[in-house]
């Protein structure tokens, strides 16, 4: 038997905005679509930008890829802002719980010393990356076009941020909240041979104008190096080597690239398929980027993993560009 | 390796660790190219420690408290279109406010998320960069949250079917969005004073405060519940405004001159803007929260007048012609008002003469001005309508080359006169609405001349067409006799009528021969 409750049906006039109707007919849209599509202006700019004058304000020519309608790239997410933040709320809870625990049965400072001083020069420095990485997509959130594009790199920037906090919290689990441990991580960052190659990648991506080559040398490259570098090679090495309660405070990370990679997957994906110069353009920043992504790793690796790993890390993601489209100049 | 030889952090250390101490001085890359944008302003930064965090908000809590106002937000929003509470409110005429929000105020959000990711990567200090990405990601949500709210009452009325792209063409739209574009093609700092200052701090009451006052006294619960949920944001935004200017004034007395000048073009910009937002109050909203001129003692005269007491020390003074604002606070809503009156054949909103009760109110609020200037008018139009001619205007009003409203406000000391000012740059004259108008154009003639001006531009029949059928129709996407034109004997006026199973009124007052050809 079921219960009925009676309503009084309203028969709507339309069943969603008209932009969605010419995208998508003339039927319930959701949440995402109504979020994400055409809240942008697109024409009749007042003033061109004192700060860029050969641009409209939002200008389709600021990178070098062409989209007849960006708005192609979606996110296979479906993230808009109420959707992200309830995913990352989720994820934030279960992190809690981790440094929680690891503080309260100080997990971290019962590590053997050679450990901890690993943990602190291979691990905590990359904060600083991470901030880099926020920069970098904060960056794109505001010259890119389309709304479906401009969410995913805001969302993308927080992210970052909020991995680097992480990162400075392992940082003060180390150092019983003094702040110590992340003055030293710092210098390691300055000045310690294993981060500069990384620190210079990060430094030349600062000055890369091409908003779409930014996040290529970002988002796809670096990350699709690094992150399984560290998240997965290192924290094998640990789990290897008595250090396996880390594990449980960088799971944040890996869960998080485990889900950014589909969206970055996917706008390459739709990005190729557009045209072949999009795809030889892509390719050719590639060409310059993959490479100097590895060598900026090395010496890292070397300390951190071996190079083996970053060897295998590399061929891993060699596989991943082929199933977008692209060559790694490895092969 | 724990060493327990200093002391643990205090909360604000803690978040200088969190957040600014993530940077660092590039080495490999000079700071310039890094951040080529930070100068060329003339604004002088000596030292970006001496920023204090407006907020403390890491990431992690970021997440868990917005996470909890969506969920609740939502299941509000859902309830609302399920027990189809757009019933529930005062009048239908209450819509169209929603209508003016939905494509005036809404566009305006995404355009402050862009603007912020921008400016949250162009300062070299990063506590102000982080400040800033936490504002653009909440202006994203706050679009994203408007028109999940409005979305229902699209299904129901009119008007409200085609916001983004009627914001990038329709006439009066051009208010909103020349003001947004000004703020955003001007440079870092200028943003921050234009949009974190200007807007959010001084003028934020007058303008996202009475949308949301307005929901309330009018039964929107989807559109209020909105508002209560962005309120933690706002305030939150209030904050970094206050920060900014004062972190600006402080590090370089050679600041203050170019940050007045800012506060003074942002202050009229705003005041101009705030016009449409004042005739909703006084003209669209059935139940009245405050009118105008009382907002505008409270949340301006008031707060803003403290405010720049508090600013003198920095050698700040008031926002220049804020003494014409006390005079037209008695006159520009209803100068608006029935311009948008004349004009709604061009509009995707209904407008409409007050009733009795109404009129009243106003005689009452405006006690030196409504009867004496503008009641006459309305009862006027009033008979007309009785008799079935509607009136319409069918020319294309003239634009300030600034603020872009009809150059339809009166002179300062003279109520009967029309203020007109022009200005010759470079053998083309130019035309403002005021001397604070025309004064914004001398400092910046090079960026002004550009503005793209929707009457210039029908003339000039860039817009599909030459006649204002077409235009409407095909450029605005403007339904004709659905979404414009006089609210009584409208679609949503009907329809309202059915809902509530009351009488259609046995003579539309809004129809006359020309109506239906726009």
């Amino acid at each position: 038997m079921s219960v009925e409750i009676k309503t009084n049906t309203v028969e709507p006039i339309r069943q969603t905005f008209s932009n969605l109707q010419r995208r998508f007919g003339d039927k319930p849209a959701s949440r995402y679509q109504e979020a994400s599509f055409d809240i942008e202006a697109v024409t009749n700019f007042h003033y061109r930008p004192l700060w860029d004058p050969q641009h409209e304000l939002h200008d389709p020519t600021r990178t070098a890829i062409r989209m007849a309608d960006w708005h192609k790239v979606t996110d296979p997410r479906q993230f808009y802002y109420g959707a992200y933040v309830q995913t990352r709320a989720r994820m934030q809870e279960a992190t809690e719980h981790a440094y929680g625990f690891c503080e309260k049965r100080e997990l971290l400072s019962r590590l053997p010393a050679e450990l901890q001083a690993k943990l602190l020069r291979c691990l905590v420095p990359l904060r600083h990356a991470e901030l880099g990485a926020n920069m970098n997509n904060s960056s794109i959130a505001g010259d890119s076009i389309a709304g479906t594009v401009t969410q995913m790199h805001i969302y993308q920037a927080m992210d970052r941020l909020g991995m680097g906090q992480y990162l400075s919290r392992i940082g003060l689990l180390l150092d019983g909240g003094t702040g110590e441990a992340l003055d030293q991580a710092k210098a390691y960052w300055l000045d310690d041979p294993i981060w500069q190659g990384l620190r210079r990648y990060v430094e030349d991506s600062f000055v890369i104008r091409d908003w779409f080559e930014l996040g290529l040398a970002q988002n796809l490259v670096l990350d699709g190096l690094l992150q399984p570098l560290m998240y997965q090679r290192f924290d094998q090495w640990l789990t290897e080597n008595g250090g396996s309660d880390v594990a449980m405070l960088t799971e944040f990370m890996r869960d998080w690239y485990g889900e950014s990679t589909r969206w970055v997957d996917a706008m390459f994906k739709t990005v190729l398929a557009e045209s072949e110069a999009n795809r030889e353009q892509v390719q050719a920043w590639l060409e310059v980027w993959e490479p100097r992504a590895y060598e900026a790793l090395l010496p890292l690796a070397e300390e951190a993993t071996g190079i083996a790993a970053l060897d295998e890390v590399r061929s891993a993601f060699a596989t991943r560009l082929q199933k977008i489209g692209l060559k790694s100049r490895e092969e | 390796m724990a060493t327990h030889n200093k002391k643990r952090l205090n909360l604000k250390d803690k978040y200088r660790y969190l957040t600014r101490d993530l940077a660092w001085e590039t080495t490999y890359q000079k700071k310039e190219d890094v951040f080529p944008l930070e100068h060329f302003e003339g604004i002088k930064i000596t030292d970006w420690d001496k920023w204090e965090d407006p907020f403390r908000l890491t990431m992690d809590s970021y997440w868990k408290y917005q996470a909890e106002k969506e969920k609740k937000l939502y299941a509000i929003f859902d309830a609302f279109a399920q027990n189809n509470g757009h019933q529930n409110i005062s009048d239908a005429r209450y819509v169209n406010a929603l209508k003016l929000f939905l494509t005036g105020v809404s566009p305006l959000e995404y355009q402050a998320f862009q603007g912020f990711s921008r400016v949250g990567r162009q300062f070299s200090g990063a506590g102000a960069r982080v400040a800033c990405q936490m504002q653009a990601i909440d202006e994203l949500r706050h679009v994203q949250t408007q028109l999940h709210a409005m979305s229902h009452y699209n299904k129901h009325f009119n008007g409200l079917h085609d916001f983004s792209h009627m914001y990038d063409r329709v006439w009066f739209l051009s208010v909103p969005k020349s003001f947004m574009d000004d703020a955003r093609t001007a440079g870092p700092f200028e943003f921050l004073t234009a949009i974190s200052f200007s807007f959010e701090y001084v003028l934020t009451n007058l303008l996202f405060v009475p949308f949301m006052s307005g929901a309330a006294y009018n039964g929107d619960m989807a559109t209020v519940t909105f508002g209560f949920s962005a309120q933690s944001d706002e305030a939150r935004h209030m904050t970094l405004g206050l920060e900014v200017i004062k972190f600006m004034l402080e590090q370089h007395e050679d600041n203050v001159p170019i940050i007045q000048r800012w506060i003074d073009k942002w202050f009229w910009r705003g005041y101009r803007l705030l016009t449409l937002v004042g005739m909703m109050m006084d003209y669209m909203l059935p139940n009245k929260v405050m009118s105008w001129a009382e907002a505008w003692e409270v949340y301006y005269e008031q707060a803003g007048g403290a405010l720049f007491k508090d600013l003198e020390r920095y050698g700040i003074r008031p926002p220049k012609y804020v003494e014409q604002t006390t005079i037209g606070k008695e006159h520009i809503t209803h100068q608006v008002w029935a311009t948008f009156y004349q004009y709604s054949k061009a509009t995707n909103f209904h407008t409409w003469i007050p009733g009795d009760e109404e009129l009243n109110w106003l005689s009452e609020k405006y006690p030196n001005t409504f009867d004496k200037y503008y009641r006459p008018r309305f009862e006027f139009w009033r008979e007309q309508q009785a008799k079935g001619e509607r009136f319409y205007n069918d020319t294309l009003p003239h634009l300030c080359q600034v603020c872009q409203v009809p150059a339809i406000f009166t002179e300062p000391d003279d109520p009967t006169k029309l203020s007109h000012r022009s200005h010759v740059h470079e053998g083309e004259r130019y035309h403002f609405c005021s001397d604070g108008c025309c004064d914004i154009f001398k400092n910046e003639p090079v960026k002004y001349i550009q503005a793209w001006l929707p009457v210039h531009q029908i003339y000039q029949g860039n817009c599909e067409g030459g006649d204002l059928e077409t235009v409407v129709q095909k450029y605005f996407h403007i339904n004709i006799g659905q979404d414009n034109l006089e609210y009584v004997g409208s679609p949503d006026h009907q329809r309202w009528l059915a809902w509530k199973k009351l009488e259609t009124p046995s003579q539309p007052a809004g129809s006359n021969k020309e109506h239906d050809a726009a």
